[in-house]
C-alpha cells in the first residue's frame, strides 16, 4: 500500500513536473514542413453535399505568400474558370461568361465553388507562425499517432479565425486535426488529414477533410494528386492577363 | 295605409329627406368602405398567388421551414416528374414551375470591367415554351421599353434597375449569382425590355429571365424552387382539400427533400392577414351601425320633439298610441329602405369607379417590403350590394323605435291643455 501511495505521488510529480515544447517553436516546424516559395499542385475536390456531391478538379500555382493562380479542369462546366490571388486582391475569371470579376469585402467569405472552404481560406497566410501565438495546451493520441495540442491565438485583428486548436504530429509536424474559431468563440470550421504522403523530404496532407461547422452537409475533401514544391514559374503566370488564356 | 304614409313623407320633407339623406351617406360609406376593404383583401390574394404563394404551392418539406429565404440549395429536383402527376390529378389547375433567386447585376464598360452593378431579386419563369405566366404575371402590360425574352440568354430588368444602373435596351449584363451548391456563378444575358410591376417590392429590384437560363445558370438541371398552381377561380375549400391529399401521397416525414403542398392561406402570414381583414370589417361595421343608430336615434327624438303637436291631435282626435308607434316606426321603415337603396346606389357608383381606376399610393409604398399592388382598388361581390341593408334599415327603425317610446309617456288629460297652449 505503501509502495502505491508513493508511486502515485512520483507519477504526479512527474505529471506536474512535465514541461510541454514551446508551442511557437511547433508552429515554425510545421511552416518550415508546409510552406515553400513555389509549389504547383494538382487536387481533386469533393463536395459533399446533402443531395449530390460534386467533385471538381484544379490545378494550382503559388508563389510565396502573395501570389497565386488556379485552375479548374473538371466538370466541364467549371473547366476554365481562373483564380488569382495578388496580395490581397482575388480575380475571378468565368469563361463562360467571359468576365473578370474582383471579390471583395464580405463576398470574400463566401463559399469558394460550393465548398467548405471560403475565399478567404484560400486568401489566407500560409505560414501561421506570422499570425497567431501559439501554446502546447497537452497531448493526445490521434488517428495512432501522438500528437501535441496547440492553441493558437491570433496576433492580428484582421485574420479569419481568431483561435484555432490543431493537434499536430509528434514527428511529421503536421496539424492532423484543426478546429478554427471566430472571434464569438463559435467553432467555424473543421480540418482532419486522413491520408498523408511524403514529396522531397516533406510530409504532406494527401487526404484532408473540411467542414463548414456551420453549414449542413458532410464537408469536402480535397485529395492531393500531384504536388512540386520549388518550381520555376514564369511571372506572367500571376497577372490578370493570364486570367483569360 | 302605405300610400297615406308615402304622401306624407312626400309632403312633409322635414320629415323625410334629413333622415333618408343621413340614412343613404351612411349606406353609401359603408358600401364603399366594405368595397375598398374587400378589394384590399382581393388584391392581397391575388398579387400574393401571382407573384408568390400560387393558389397552392409545392416545395421540399425543408424549402417551406425557410421559404421567406427562398434558398436554392433546398430547391425541388426532379421537377417535370412532379408536374406531370399534378397535371394529370388535378388538371383543371395550372401548374407552374419557378426559380428565385438573388444577386448581382452587372453591366461591364466596352473593356469588360465593370461599369455599374447593383443588387437583383430575380425570377425564373417559363416564358418560351407557354403563354401562361406572361398572361398571369401581366407581363405584357408590365413592359415600358423593348420586348418580352423570345429566346435564351434574354433578360427583363425592372425600369428602376435600369434607371439606376445606366442600362439601356440590348446591353449585354452579367449575373452574378450562387448555384444551387454554392459555386459563384457568371452568366450574359442581353437586355430585351424593362418593366414596371406596380409592386414596390418587385420594382426595386426584380429581373425576369426564362426558366430554362436559370436551370443552367444555377445548376438546377430538372429543378425549381417552387411550383405553383393556380386555379380559374380561387376556391380556398378546394386548396385545402388538394394539399391534404397530395401531402398524404407524397410527403415522407423522413425525407427533408420530400414535397410539401400548402394552400395559400397556410402562406406568407396570409391566414392571419386575412383573418384580421374579415374581423376589422366585421369591426367597422358593427361601429358604423352603432353610430348611425345614435345618430338616427337623436335624429328620431329631434323629429319626436318636433311631431311633438301632431302626436298630441292624433292622440286627442282618438288614434291610439300603438297605432301612432306603429305607424312611426313603419315610416321609419320606409325611410330606412329609401336611404338604402339610395345609399347603396351611391356607394356601388363611387365602388366600380374605384373597381376600375384605382389609387395611385406609390408613394406610401416606397420603402415596402411587401408585396402589394400600389394602385389600391375596391372590388364590388353580391354582398356590396346588400351590405347597406342592416345598417341602413335598422338604425333607422331602431331610432324611430326608441324615440317613439315617448308616445306611450303621454298623458290624455294633459293632451288639449298643450293644445291649448
Amino acid at each position: 500500500m505503501k509502495k502505491l501511495i508513493v508511486l502515485i505521488i512520483i507519477l504526479s510529480c512527474g505529471l506536474i513536473f512535465a514541461e510541454y515544447p514551446d508551442g511557437n517553436t511547433i508552429l515554425q516546424k510545421i511552416d518550415d514542413n508546409m510552406y515553400s516559395k513555389q509549389v504547383v499542385s494538382t487536387m481533386q475536390m469533393i463536395v459533399y453535399g446533402n443531395r449530390v456531391n460534386k467533385t471538381m478538379k484544379l490545378k494550382s500555382w503559388s508563389e510565396g505568400e502573395e501570389r497565386s493562380f488556379s485552375e479548374y479542369l473538371f466538370p466541364p462546366k467549371d473547366a476554365g474558370t481562373k483564380m488569382l490571388k495578388l496580395g490581397d486582391d482575388l480575380w475571378i475569371f468565368e469563361p463562360e461568361a467571359d468576365r473578370t470579376i474582383q471579390i471583395s469585402g464580405h463576398m470574400l467569405r463566401q463559399s469558394m465553388m460550393g465548398s467548405d472552404l471560403s475565399y478567404e481560406d484560400m486568401m489566407e497566410e500560409t505560414e501561421l507562425l506570422k499570425l497567431y501565438d501559439a501554446n502546447v495546451i497537452g497531448e493526445e493520441e490521434f488517428n495512432e499517432s501522438d500528437c501535441w495540442i496547440l492553441e493558437l491565438t491570433a496576433k492580428i485583428n484582421d485574420v479569419a479565425y481568431q483561435t484555432r486548436k490543431i493537434w499536430v504530429d509528434k514527428e511529421k509536424y503536421l496539424a492532423l486535426k484543426e478546429e478554427r474559431f471566430g472571434k464569438s468563440g463559435t467553432l467555424l470550421k473543421t480540418t482532419e488529414i486522413k491520408e498523408v504522403f511524403k514529396v522531397d523530404g516533406r510530409w504532406y496532407p494527401k487526404r484532408i477533410i473540411i467542414k463548414d461547422a456551420l453549414k449542413e452537409g458532410k464537408g469536402t475533401e480535397i485529395i492531393f494528386d500531384e504536388i512540386k514544391f520549388d518550381v520555376k514559374i514564369p511571372a506572367i503566370k500571376f497577372s490578370k492577363a493570364s486570367l483569360r488564356k | 295605409m302605405f300610400k297615406f304614409i308615402i304622401k306624407g313623407l312626400l309632403k312633409d320633407r322635414s320629415r323625410s329627406l334629413f333622415p333618408i339623406l343621413t340614412i343613404s351617406a351612411g349606406v353609401m360609406l359603408t358600401v364603399l368602405m366594405y368595397s375598398w376593404l374587400n378589394g384590399f383583401a382581393t388584391m392581397t390574394i391575388r398579387e400574393n398567388a401571382r407573384f408568390s404563394t400560387g393558389h397552392i404551392k409545392i416545395m421540399t418539406r425543408a424549402y417551406e421551414k425557410m421559404a421567406e429565404q427562398r434558398p436554392l440549395d433546398l430547391a425541388l429536383l426532379g421537377t417535370d416528374e412532379i408536374v406531370k402527376n399534378v397535371r394529370e390529378k388535378y388538371p383543371e389547375i395550372t401548374w407552374l414551375p419557378r426559380i428565385y433567386f438573388g444577386g448581382l447585376l452587372d453591366l461591364p464598360d466596352e473593356n469588360g470591367e465593370t461599369k455599374s452593378q447593383g443588387e437583383i431579386m430575380g425570377m425564373a419563369v417559363d416564358l418560351l415554351s407557354n403563354n401562361k405566366e406572361k398572361d398571369l404575371l401581366n407581363l405584357e402590360k408590365a413592359v415600358i421599353q423593348g420586348r418580352l425574352p423570345g429566346k435564351q440568354g434574354e433578360i427583363l430588368i425592372s425600369q428602376e434597375v435600369a434607371d439606376k444602373m445606366g442600362i439601356k435596351l440590348q446591353d449585354d449584363v452579367t449575373v452574378i449569382t450562387s448555384t444551387m451548391f454554392g459555386s459563384l456563378s457568371m452568366y450574359n444575358f442581353n437586355v430585351c425590355g424593362t418593366i414596371t410591376f406596380g409592386v414596390s417590392a418587385m420594382d426595386r429590384g426584380a429581373v425576369i429571365i426564362d426558366l430554362s437560363d436559370a436551370r443552367y445558370m444555377l445548376d438546377m438541371e430538372n429543378g425549381a424552387s417552387e411550383i405553383l398552381g393556380i386555379m380559374p377561380k380561387y376556391d380556398e375549400e378546394k386548396t385545402y382539400k388538394i394539399s391534404v391529399e397530395f401531402n398524404s401521397e407524397f410527403t415522407d416525414e423522413s425525407d427533408q427533400y420530400s414535397s410539401i403542398m400548402k394552400p395559400l392561406r397556410e402562406q406568407n402570414n396570409l391566414d392571419f392577414l386575412i383573418s384580421s381583414m374579415d374581423e376589422r370589417l366585421g369591426t367597422m361595421i358593427f361601429i358604423f351601425v352603432f353610430i348611425m343608430s345614435l345618430v338616427l336615434w337623436n335624429a328620431g327624438l329631434m323629429n319626436g320633439i318636433r311631431r311633438y303637436g301632431e302626436v298630441g291631435v292624433r292622440l286627442a282626435i282618438g288614434e291610439s298610441k300603438g297605432h301612432i308607434y306603429r305607424m312611426m316606426i313603419f315610416e321609419s321603415l320606409m325611410i330606412g329602405v329609401a336611404g338604402t337603396i339610395i345609399g347603396t346606389a351611391i356607394g356601388l357608383i363611387f365602388s366600380y369607379i374605384l373597381q376600375y381606376t384605382g389609387i395611385d399610393i406609390s408613394n406610401l409604398m416606397k420603402d415596402a417590403k411587401v408585396l402589394m399592388s400600389t394602385k389600391m382598388q375596391a372590388q364590388v361581390n353580391s354582398t356590396s350590394y346588400v351590405i347597406g341593408l342592416l345598417p341602413g334599415i335598422l338604425s333607422s327603425v331602431l331610432g324611430a323605435v326608441i324615440s317613439g317610446i315617448g308616445i306611450y309617456k303621454r298623458n290624455t288629460a294633459q293632451l288639449f291643455k298643450e293644445l291649448e297652449t
